[in-house]
């Protein structure tokens, strides 16, 4: 393929453009990308900023749980302590899990993706730079608040699986799962948000010429770790939705004695809790893959075929969920299936550890210290991965399952796959954003305290669990014989800490945060982009890229790029932008731009935390005031946004002119909102897989559903909503001034379709009747949530129309507003048809 | 059989109850598990080899590990071959293990996980309860005994693991399970799926008679028992409340929340496992089983007097 997109690649020999730039542009890039004062803190949008908050939020959640861990270690040291009463370590086990899965490993390395990936692709910021502030502050607020119920004695106790029945209403009344279910909420928003950024940035905002195999490992990692995220988390989204809804309205979704199914929640949480597994663990091998070849001081070995191991591992991670379940009576052949999965997905990690060893082999390793804590990391790994593979095979899991064995294994698998990973990230990118790098000869100390201390808490609970040592006990008697390998655990488990504790205090020394400049920068002498010289716009000039390791092939890239001989040197708009381009080639496209600081996603979220707190506490009203107010500030943070520039072309360096605008599939909003529709589309589909479930499991409580041939009409009101959408943008490109008018109605008109398809089944059955109904009554609210959107985007859209905004090229808020309502006829048509025919 | 030993028998020891089978439900999984634990360190070994090369090796060793075809032979084909192997085994081994549908003449008894204590029922050859015990399981060496497994209220999972792995108890479904012993003894277990509250203190045990044992045992449940002699700790039993909730064969009690007391004073341990079973054990339990046992579904029963209790303990310990 010579060109994507007809942009002539010789252009590209335009650069290093000579001579020095005009005075002042440097100037301007600052003025624009100016750094916050006061309390504009609050306010900043730049990956810079979030970017650190993010990554400082989670590790802080990282040190709380891990707090927590060691409270359990203490309590576990000795038989019958009484250190932890039951009823608070069972909520500090819950949290001590959760807390580590969804508010730090996930959003940690989301965080390294926001602060890291603009760097290395040489983009001035992510696409949407308001939603990773949003994501953010959900997340800080919503997780904080979260963490905060077990001061209260409120915390969740029903394990970070929380299965039912335990966690439905009759087993668990009090209001602590339903902390867990709506803390859940904010890191499933976030995750969502952050996916579509990182897909949207990996895709379209690379630096001109950094086709997809001259991309570095790490942009990789995140494109697939972000794309399971719109794969997995729908189904856990799904998941915390309907135990909500059957704990606060009865609808037995669970529940066995009333047509319900708990295996249904096993289910839908493996589907994603396993693939989470990867999705924490994929970026932190990306780490890996940039860290390793920097400290062998060699290009990576098997680059290619890493970045097919990493594409191979998120297919079959979406295989093995239900090796969770071996001991739940899965028939035989199910359970060989998802057994030859989940040893199928050992082998992409095999290749990529080789490829590690391969690249330490060829280059001229150093021991520094993220060496180290590389180094370390494949040995945990390795470890885990062999434990996993034992697992893997059904009788062994029923022997080990919900052991201790179990424990050590994850443990393993976490601790090596990610946390020692961090670690080298850490000391290997702090340079990049502080003054001083950390502590060479304190890293040590940390590398040697974490890894000894971690092999001694946790390889002896393998030899726990064989001893019959179950996961998830508070205490246990005297003569059972695990007391001494208890004990080795906790101090190991304190050795562990004091590491960690050694790293706190090394930050405290020496990290100084230098957003603007004088940071350390490349300590190590690494080659990718995020070494070049930086500001808050990022590099001065944005480079063309013609190898994976620019920095150790072109001597003088970065002053080239640093004196602005490169793309976009300027600002060409007087805005906050920067460049997209092509998804494979990464031609340049147009210039985007891009919003500034805003006090709006800050107050969203605000608010996104107030609804979803005071729901839980059953403060309906200032639930309400808080959703609205939350849906305003919403609002009111896009309504600066979309609006006409006077330039609608500019010169972006060496005379290459480029839109600033453009509409449809080449525009990055039209690729958020085709990510977002197949997030609801996942969880639609995953609402439509429960229902044939519990069909299938407890067919004995079926009742016929309403025939077909009544829906007949809905389907064609459905059909005609997708017709007014497209009807919309047709008329839209033609230049009619009330296109805008078919779409509205088809977003009234929807509701309404639904309003006759409950109709009819509210003669049959009624959601809280038993499990049919309650799964059939789940599609309509998700087709009813759907549908609000929908309407909201409509009058939006109105409101933009009035305000004379919408303007015949500039329609992007038109056409991503008619794809969603199209999407919702869609949805509802497919919902209408599957409910009526299951068990009809 | 002293107590300590029983206790130790509920909650495992050493060797690890894993690697220490019982019967042909647990003997195939050990050596698997041998297999796999002695097959993972010599892997880890290599891999950690490797690593050592790579790092500090002879030039010509360390070329030959950097490129691709050493990452298609460590990462991909030694790995293919190791696992296809195993998932063979593993398969041919599920399939061997799974329990199906009774066989002709079996031994069939329903244990039903209840938080936080096992229901266990004797059934007859048409799957009718003929007898009624908790948290221990009376089985002959030698012959195979299907399980049926159910709930009665949230998850647990049945666990003996010198006898057989585990098995979840679902509301809802009924999984079946199949286990043996091939040597008298007593043969430990615990629930392995957190079930809330007092999960740590959910044991459980299988005692594995002699054939001839087993009959005389069977026979001694069997037997129609006498009315026992009308006794203080009787009547205290009978009119404070416990007959609510607890059944003793023929008397008034005819509660069935908790567990069957019929036989109560023959079982070898108190709550699920974690105490030995005494006069003393009894009226302690009786008086303040929310200590003993946190959060467990008995009420504390304070306002025994002394006496009361010692007569009440009596009277329980004698239901042999």
């Amino acid at each position: 393929m010579k060109s994507e997109t007809g942009f002539d690649p010789d252009l590209f020999n335009r650069f290093p453009t000579q001579g020095d730039r005009p005075e002042g542009e440097e100037e301007g890039l600052k003025r624009v990308w100016c750094a916050p004062k006061g309390w504009e803190y609050l306010t900043v949008v730049n990956n810079n900023y979030v970017g650190i908050y993010y990554l400082g939020t989670a590790f802080l959640f990282f040190l709380l749980a891990g707090v927590l861990g060691l409270l359990m270690r203490v309590q576990l040291a000795a038989p019958l302590m009484n250190v932890l009463p039951q009823a608070t370590y069972n909520q500090v086990f819950t949290m001590h899990g959760t807390v580590m899965m969804f508010l730090f490993a996930v959003p940690m390395v989301e965080a390294a993706g926001v602060l890291l990936l603009p760097q290395m692709l040489a983009a001035r910021d992510l696409p949407f730079p308001r939603l990773s502030a949003y994501a953010f502050w959900a997340y800080a607020v919503g997780g904080l608040a979260f963490f905060g119920s077990l001061f209260i004695g409120l915390a969740p106790d029903g394990g970070w699986f929380m299965y039912p029945p335990l966690t439905s209403k009759a087993y668990s009344p009090g209001i602590n799962t339903d902390f867990w279910l709506l803390g859940i909420g904010f890191i499933e928003i976030s995750a969502i948000a952050g996916a579509v950024e990182i897909i949207v940035g990996v895709l379209r905002t690379r630096a001109p010429g950094m086709s997809l195999d001259k991309m570095p490992i790490f942009a990789w990692a995140m494109l697939v770790f972000a794309v399971m995220i719109v794969i997995a988390f729908p189904s856990v989204i799904l998941a915390t939705l309907l135990l909500e809804i059957e704990r606060a309205f009865n609808w037995p979704f669970f529940d066995a004695t009333r047509g319900g199914d708990p295996v249904l929640w096993q289910h839908l949480f493996w589907f994603f809790g396993h693939p989470e597994v990867y999705i924490i663990f994929l970026p932190a091998a990306g780490m890996m893959s940039m860290i390793i070849p920097t400290v062998a001081r060699a290009e990576l070995v098997g680059y290619r075929l890493i970045v097919l191991a990493m594409i191979a591992t998120g297919f079959i991670s979406f295989g093995v969920w239900a090796h969770h379940m071996f001991a739940t009576g899965l028939p035989p052949m199910t359970a060989g299936f998802f057994s030859a999965a989940s040893m199928a997905v050992s082998l992409p990690a095999g290749i990529q550890v080789f490829s590690w060893i391969a690249t330490f082999a060829v280059g001229k390793p150093r021991f520094n210290t993220p060496g180290l804590f590389a180094m370390g990391s494949v040995v945990i790994f390795v470890t885990g991965g062999l434990t996993g593979v034992m697992v893997a095979l059904v009788p062994f899991d029923w022997q080990a399952h919900d052991t201790y064995f179990i424990v050590a294994h994850l443990h393993y698998v976490l601790i090596g796959g990610m946390v020692f990973p961090l670690f080298a990230a850490m000391y290997y990118w702090i340079p990049m954003v502080s003054r001083r790098p950390l502590s060479e000869r304190w890293g040590r100390w940390v590398f040697g305290l974490m890894f000894g201390g971690m092999n001694i808490a946790f390889m002896p609970m393998h030899l726990s669990g064989l001893m019959g040592m179950p996961r998830r006990i508070y205490t246990y008697l005297p003569g059972s014989g695990w007391d001494t390998l208890n004990l080795i655990s906790t101090l190991g488990a304190f050795m562990l800490a004091a590491g960690v504790l050694l790293f706190l205090i090394d930050m405290a020394r020496n990290f100084r945060l230098a957003p603007e400049e004088g940071e350390a920068g490349n300590v190590f002498g690494a080659g990718t982009l995020e070494w070049l010289p930086t500001g808050l716009y990022s590099t001065r000039s944005i480079p063309v890229v013609k190898s994976r390791e620019p920095l150790w092939d072109d001597p003088n890239i970065s002053e080239d790029v640093e004196r602005g001989r490169y793309f976009l040197p300027r600002t060409a708009t007087g805005r906050r932008e920067t460049i997209v381009t092509s998804p494979l080639l990464a031609e340049p496209q147009y210039v985007q731009i891009m919003p500034g600081p805003s006090v709006w996603p800050f107050a969203a979220a605000l608010f996104t935390a107030g609804f979803f707190l005071a729901l839980t506490v059953q403060a309906y009203l200032f639930a309400l005031v808080s959703g609205v107010l939350g849906i305003l500030a919403v609002l009111c943070w896009l309504a600066d946004t979309d609006l006409p520039v006077p330039e609608n072309d500019v010169d972006i360096g060496a005379g290459i002119r480029v839109p600033t605008y453009v509409t449809g599939p080449q525009s990055h909003g039209w690729w958020a909102m085709m990510i977002l529709i197949v997030v609801m589309g996942m969880i639609f589909a995953m609402a439509l897989f429960s229902l044939a479930f519990l069909w299938g499991n407890q067919p004995s409580f079926w009742t016929a559903p309403p025939p077909m041939l009544e829906a007949l009409p809905i389907a064609l009101g459905y059909l005609a909503v997708i017709a007014a959408a497209w009807g919309t943008r047709e008329l839209h490109r033609i230049g009619k001034s009330w296109a805008i008018l078919p779409a509205l109605a088809g977003a009234i008109v929807a509701p309404a379709l639904l309003w006759l398809d409950i109709g009819a089944w509210s003669a049959v059955t009624a959601p809280d009747a038993g499990g049919q109904g309650a799964a059939v009554f789940a599609l309509f609210s998700l087709q009813g949530m759907v549908a609000a959107i929908a309407v909201l985007m409509a009058l939006y859209l109105g409101w933009r129309q009035l305000r004379r905004v919408v303007t015949a090229r500039r329609n992007n808020t038109l056409d991503l507003t008619c794809l969603f309502i199209a999407y919702t006829g869609a949805q509802g048509l497919v919902g209408t048809l599957f409910a009526r025919s299951i068990g009809a | 059989m002293p107590a300590e030993t029983d206790l130790k028998a509920v909650l495992g020891g050493w060797p690890p109850a894993v690697l220490d089978p019982a019967g042909p439900y647990s003997e195939p999984v050990t050596l698997l598990s041998w297999a796999l634990l002695i097959g993972g360190a010599v892997v880890l070994a290599i891999v950690l080899a490797a690593l050592g090369v790579a790092l500090w090796g002879a030039p010509s060793l360390r070329k030959r590990l950097g490129g691709d075809k050493a990452i298609w032979i460590g990462g991909v084909a030694f790995p293919v071959v190791v696992l296809t192997v195993l998932l063979v085994w593993g398969l041919w081994l599920t399939g061997d293990l799974a329990a199906k549908a009774p066989r002709p003449g079996e031994m069939r008894v329903r244990v039903t996980g209840e938080m936080w204590w096992w229901r266990v029922s004797y059934l007859d050859k048409a799957g009718r309860p003929v007898m009624q015990d908790a948290n221990e399981l009376h089985v002959p060496i030698g012959e195979t005994v299907l399980l049926e497994l159910d709930s009665a209220d949230v998850i647990h999972s049945f666990w003996v693991p010198r006898l057989a792995g585990k098995m979840d108890m679902i509301p809802g479904r009924r999984n079946l399970l199949r286990i043996q012993a091939d040597q008298p003894g007593t043969y430990g277990g615990q629930c392995a799926e957190y079930c809330g509250g007092p999960h740590a203190l959910m044991g459980f045990a299988v005692v594995a008679h002699t054939p001839e044992s087993f009959k005389r045992w069977r026979a001694g449940r069997l037997a129609p028992r006498p009315a026992p002699p009308p006794s203080r700790g009787q009547e205290l039993f009978l009119t404070s409340g416990c007959a609510a909730c607890h059944t003793i064969a023929g008397t008034e009690a005819r509660g069935l929340a908790g567990p069957d007391l019929t036989h109560v004073g023959s079982r070898r341990t108190l709550g699920a496992g974690i105490l030995p079973n005494n006069r003393g054990t009894l009226a302690g339990w009786i008086a303040d089983s929310q200590t003993l046992k946190p959060g467990n579904r008995m009420p504390n029963y304070k306002q025994f007097t002394a006496e009361e209790l010692n007569a009440l303990a009596d009277y329980l310990a004698g239901l042999k």
